[in-house]
């Protein structure tokens, strides 16, 4: 620590900060632009200029640029003294020259950090009367428009795209006055992270697309915090909404997760909300062709619950949980039809992978990390994921892990590790060691230590290697060729030299071998790493959904009420279950023939979602859901984080209820006529849930995981000093008129009896906990860069507390030595070598089309590559296959034909299947691996 | 209206890569031979293309940028931060008047505006018969012999009036 005096007043600031940091962390206001929290220092800008002075005694003092200059003990400096007042003032002055005046119709007007600092310099005439530069915009892609006349040449976009993020077709062009951010040529930003170009332009360079088809300013915006939902990691997001419609997604940060980023499937994947054919009435089918379309909500209920009670005295009801839903949808469903009752919707393999991991994640040995502490690894070995498509933001922190290595160097030389360039040209292209064994190789591989392509269970033999290179108390891995041994050793080692080694592996593969080698290597790490004292490994898991760790949870312990094992009550009862589906389109989660007689031996079959898919098609009784943007719930994570969201906006449509209160209102209808006798207390509890905290209270008193349920978020009853927190910004204009065109009088603001946010503007303005904050704003700040306000310091903890709770504490030092051999996974044997023409299928993920309804929105949709069957040249020349012609791969219930492209990563005997939403619908990933045929 | 899934990509095609001549691919994989990683070459590479072709074409960007295995972004950035990088076609002889401050007080301004006169184009632009191209540059560190200009790969100095109408009518 050391003690600065800014403008007479003494603080206590962080010595290893530069000035600006430091000021900005004491909520001292100093504009700035080019330097960013997360990005360093680079000094190109000269908007943070301060005096400082030399000792007590000198008056002058100098000019110096804070962001380039490091806190020292007993510095005194002043940021309000005129002259530098004068220089920041002149200094953003030659700035805005070129600066058009467009901010009326410039999409980042009223958030533009831009407007922010000009104001706060104090420059408000522009005395240039010159012409000014203008330059020809980029066609980049469906997701960002390009307006370079704004630009200030912050050269804060290609830091992050390229030096941060690892993109290669954003560049700064030409030189001095003429320089130009933008790409060879036009065409589509190809990064996965092309998005917060939006929030890290300082100004209107980089806009979103999406938003600007429906504009609408950030004021005009309703907020609440919300969790994307597109993968396990639970990123916190703040969805902007308008008229019913969600406008844009943005980034809300989160200390120990997406910090100040998250991926373009996250920011662009929500239009399936907006999307025409969202199943908006509840309908009853009464027989094979007459449908009653819009039945009044009330009476689907009943009818459903006709149908749950009839089937409930038979023993024949069953229902058909979701892992991209809520634990709360999910908890009551299990409720309502009791837990032997309650299935999965996984396939018997994912599901029992999740239970693994979940015992696994329990162990003692055991730390799931943060996104932040994978960041601070300084060896990370990941078995079987290619994160860029099935976690995007890891692999973002994934890639700043091995810069650990350039901080490491920087500390020996004493250049400040905010010191950007400097840093990166001392370290050139060394980087900490990042090992990755997958089947098809990963974007991440050009920047990795190790990389090598096997089959999913070869991956998983290495990794029991590594781990019986950790500890001979591992069990040894037979016929490993030397070549794999000596790799092996290679691994272990380097994960014994390092300070914070992570291993990351996941269900992707769809494996459990890779799933238990990965917790072999760290057990065994633990093993050798412990003198004593046990130091948990970090271990990280990707999951295949939102939040596939919570219904592991709801279901811990329990391996077998899976998808198949409801298939198969189903088909040895024909013509007798009554089927309840949650939002899951079972057609994606097994074989399809086999779902068809699934359906095909039901009586009934009731389902409730969002879009209509194959599942929704057999529906007798259909009832809609919503997303997640216009109900609240809890996801977990996959560290284990239960995460609150809440509704963003209310819905007028009256068959659109929050999913959890159409299930406690099935209940309701069930419990009411009187056959409340002898139905079980949980039901009736259920019945009795009146808003959300009362489904919390019972999801409490479950115990154990959910001990603290109530703990995620505060509850409805919340206030501060009395008030609600508002949803909308104070600035939200035309509320009064908004729907004069049905009704002159304003409308009521609709009531949120489920959680402490209102549907208004007015309300506590401040001192918001974390988890409840929906956006940011603060006084002279209108950007997102107003969040610098609501950190303990900058990039530290949000003052509210760090949103969610962690569900999974590894468990007290306990001692490894007791860990007896029942406690090692056994290994499995090596894959055999493809014989007779047939290879081995392994489903790869994808970014923009591989998660069900963020592929729905076009600007994603548009960004997907064709699907195509990737196999090794070698491979295909054994079998006799040519590239780019169309190949047909067979197994034994489906066949499916795409165009085949070599790849030199896949590993040999592969063919790899892409798994966007297409193709899965021909042939599940689930499926996968499995031995085809292919020609 | 929202309209889900839209078809394949219609994103713009890309422009075709101009494949580099044996010449120009064999002389810069000598260079490449002399640093340790192969970016570096960049600016070689670029003065290579310009050497045979006298400009460098998008086309040629991407094939450096192959032979590089680097992005074509990556190689533009410093193909267009170079001036004497042609990224468009330049007469069959390019004129460059320094117009830094020792040239500048003795009279370059004038030099230019007569050369511009004389050619009847802009400074950046090239001849209607394509014989010359008239850029600026800035200084080219012979201050003493002021004004002076490149004129192909030769130095210019003390320029005057008269020495240009001389080269201009070559």
């Amino acid at each position: 620590m050391a003690t600065i005096e800014v403008d007479g007043t003494s603080y206590e600031v962080d010595g290893d900060r530069n000035l600006l940091d430091a000021c900005l962390g004491l909520g001292l206001d100093l504009p700035y632009f080019c330097w960013h929290p997360t990005l360093g220092s680079v000094g190109s800008c000269r908007q943070c200029a301060v005096r400082v002075y030399a000792n007590a005694e000198d008056t002058r003092g100098r000019l110096v640029m804070s962001c380039m200059t490091p806190v020292t003990d007993g510095q005194r400096l002043s940021i309000r003294d005129p002259e530098s007042q004068a220089f920041r003032d002149k200094s953003i002055e030659v700035t805005m020259a070129n600066h058009p005046h467009d901010c009326p119709v410039c999409e980042e007007g009223g958030e533009c950090h831009l407007q922010d600092m000009t104001i706060m310099s104090r420059h408000t005439e522009r005395r240039y009367r010159g012409l000014k530069k203008t330059y020809t915009n980029q066609y980049l892609g469906p997701c960002i428009s390009h307006e370079m006349n704004r630009c200030i040449a912050c050269y804060r976009c290609v830091r992050f795209y390229n030096d941060y993020a690892g993109g290669k077709d954003l560049a700064v062009l030409a030189s001095k006055e003429n320089v130009y951010f933008g790409r060879h040529e036009d065409g589509c930003l190809e990064s996965g992270f092309s998005g917060n170009l939006v929030e890290v332009c300082p100004t209107g360079v980089f806009t979103d697309k999406t938003l600007s088809r429906s504009y609408n300013r950030k004021w005009d915006l309703q907020s609440a915090p919300s969790i994307c939902s597109s993968c396990s990691l639970g990123c916190n997001i703040s969805p902007g909404e308008r008229q019913g419609r969600i406008k844009r997604i943005v980034n809300r940060y989160h200390h120990d997760i997406n910090g100040y980023f998250i991926c373009d499937r996250g920011r662009f994947g929500y239009d399936y909300t907006n999307a025409d054919q969202r199943i908006q009435h509840c309908s009853i089918r009464q027989s094979a062709d007459v449908t009653e379309e819009a039945p009044d909500y009330r009476d689907a209920i009943n009818a459903i619950a006709v149908e749950l009670a009839g089937a409930a005295t038979g023993g024949n009801l069953i229902a058909i949980g979701s892992d991209r839903l809520s634990v709360e949808a999910n908890f009551a469903l299990q409720t309502l039809v009791d837990e032997d009752n309650f299935y999965s919707g996984m396939d018997p393999v994912q599901h029992q992978l999740l239970q693994s991991v979940l015992g696994i994640y329990r162990r003692p040995g055991i730390h799931a990390p943060t996104l932040r502490e994978i960041e601070s690894a300084d060896a990370v070995l990941i078995l079987g994921e290619d994160l860029v498509n099935s976690a995007p933001r890891m692999a973002l922190s994934v890639r700043q892990a091995t810069r650990n290595l350039s901080f490491e160097l920087a500390r020996k030389s004493q250049i400040p590790l905010w010191q950007d360039t400097s840093v990166r040209n001392l370290a050139q292209d060394r980087r900490s060691p990042l090992m990755i064994l997958s089947v098809a190789g990963t974007d991440l591989d050009a920047i990795a230590s190790l990389r090598l392509s096997a089959a999913a269970d070869d991956i998983a033999r290495l990794g029991f290697a590594v781990a019986r290179c950790l500890s001979d108390r591992a069990p040894a891995v037979p016929n490993l060729s030397p070549d794999l041994e000596s790799t092996a050793a290679g691994i272990a080692d380097c994960l014994l030299r390092a300070k914070n080694p992570v291993i990351i592996s996941g269900t992707s593969c769809n494996t459990p071998s890779v799933v238990e080698s990965a917790a072999q290597v760290a057990m065994a790490l633990s093993l050798a790493k412990s003198n004593g004292q046990i130091r948990p490994s970090w271990l990280s898991y990707v999951l295949p959904a939102a939040n596939s760790l919570g219904l592991a949870m709801l279901q811990e312990g329990n391996d077998d009420n899976h998808l198949e094992r409801a298939m198969q009550r189903v088909l040895a009862n024909p013509g007798q279950c009554t089927a309840l589906i949650l939002q899951n389109d079972l057609y994606a989660r097994a074989e399809p023939s086999r779902v068809d007689a699934f359906f095909g031996n039901l009586k009934s079959c009731i389902v409730l979602d969002q879009q209509p898919n194959r599942t929704t098609d057999r529906a007798n009784i259909l009832v809609p859901t919503q997303t997640d943007f216009e109900t609240e719930g809890t996801l977990v994570n996959n560290e284990g984080r239960a995460q609150r969201y809440f509704e963003v906006f209310a819905t007028d449509n009256p068959s659109l209820r929050d999913n959890w209160k159409t299930i406690a209102n099935m209940a309701k209808a069930w419990v009411n006529p009187g056959t409340g006798q002898g139905l079980p207390e949980s039901l009736l509890a259920l019945a009795r849930c009146e808003n959300f905290d009362d489904l919390i209270a019972l999801l409490k008193n479950r115990g154990g995981l959910f001990g603290h349920w109530d703990r995620a978020a505060p509850n409805a009853a919340f206030r501060i000093a009395g008030l609600k927190i508002p949803r909308m910004p104070h600035r939200y204009s035309g509320r009064t008129s908004l729907r004069a065109n049905i009704r002159v009088a304003e409308a009521k603001q609709p009531e949120d009896r489920d959680s402490p946010l209102g549907f208004t503007m007015e309300g506590a303005p401040i001192n918001i906990p974390g988890a409840l904050t929906p956006g940011f704003w603060s006084p002279g700040w209108n950007s997102g860069e107003s969040l610098n306000k609501f950190q303990d310091e900058i990039n530290g903890h949000l003052k509210g507390g760090d949103p969610g709770l962690r569900l999974l504490q590894s468990p007290a030092a306990t001692d490894m030595s007791a860990a007896t051999s029942s406690d090692w996974f056994s290994v499995p044997a090596a894959t055999p070598t493809a014989a007779n023409g047939r290879l081995l299928a392994v489903s790869l993920p994808r970014l923009f089309d591989g998660e069900v309804l963020s592929a729905l929105s076009p600007a994603l949709a548009q960004r997907a590559e064709l699907p195509q069957l990737e196999i090794h040249p070698e491979t295909a020349a054994a079998v006799g296959l040519v590239e780019g012609h169309i190949a047909t791969i067979r197994l034994e219930s489906c066949q499916l034909k795409l165009p085949l492209r070599f790849n030199p990563r896949v590993a040999s005997g592969l063919v790899a299947v892409p798994a966007d939403v297409k193709t899965a619908g021909i042939l599940p990933p689930v499926l996968l691996p499995a031995a085809v045929t292919i020609e | 209206m929202t309209e889900l899934i839209a078809s394949t990509a219609n994103l713009p095609a890309a422009g075709e890569i101009e494949p580099l001549t044996p010449e120009e691919r064999a002389e810069i994989e000598h260079e490449i031979s002399h640093y340790p990683n192969r970016q570096a070459a960049t600016i070689e590479a670029l003065k290579i293309v310009q050497k045979y072709q006298r400009w460098v074409s998008d086309g040629k960007v991407k094939a450096i940028a192959e032979v590089l295995d680097i992005s074509p972004d990556a190689v533009d950035a410093v193909a267009t931060f170079y001036n004497r990088i042609y990224r468009q076609p330049v007469g069959q002889k390019v004129l460059a008047i320094c117009d830094s401050v020792s040239c500048w007080l003795l009279g370059c301004t004038e030099l230019m505006d007569h050369a511009s006169r004389s050619l009847d184009i802009e400074p950046g632009e090239t001849s209607s018969d394509g014989r010359f191209t008239l850029l600026p540059t800035p200084c080219l560190g012979a201050c003493d012999r002021a004004p002076v200009m490149k004129f192909e790969d030769k130095l210019i100095t003390n320029l005057t009036a008269e020495t240009l109408d001389w080269i201009l009518k070559s």
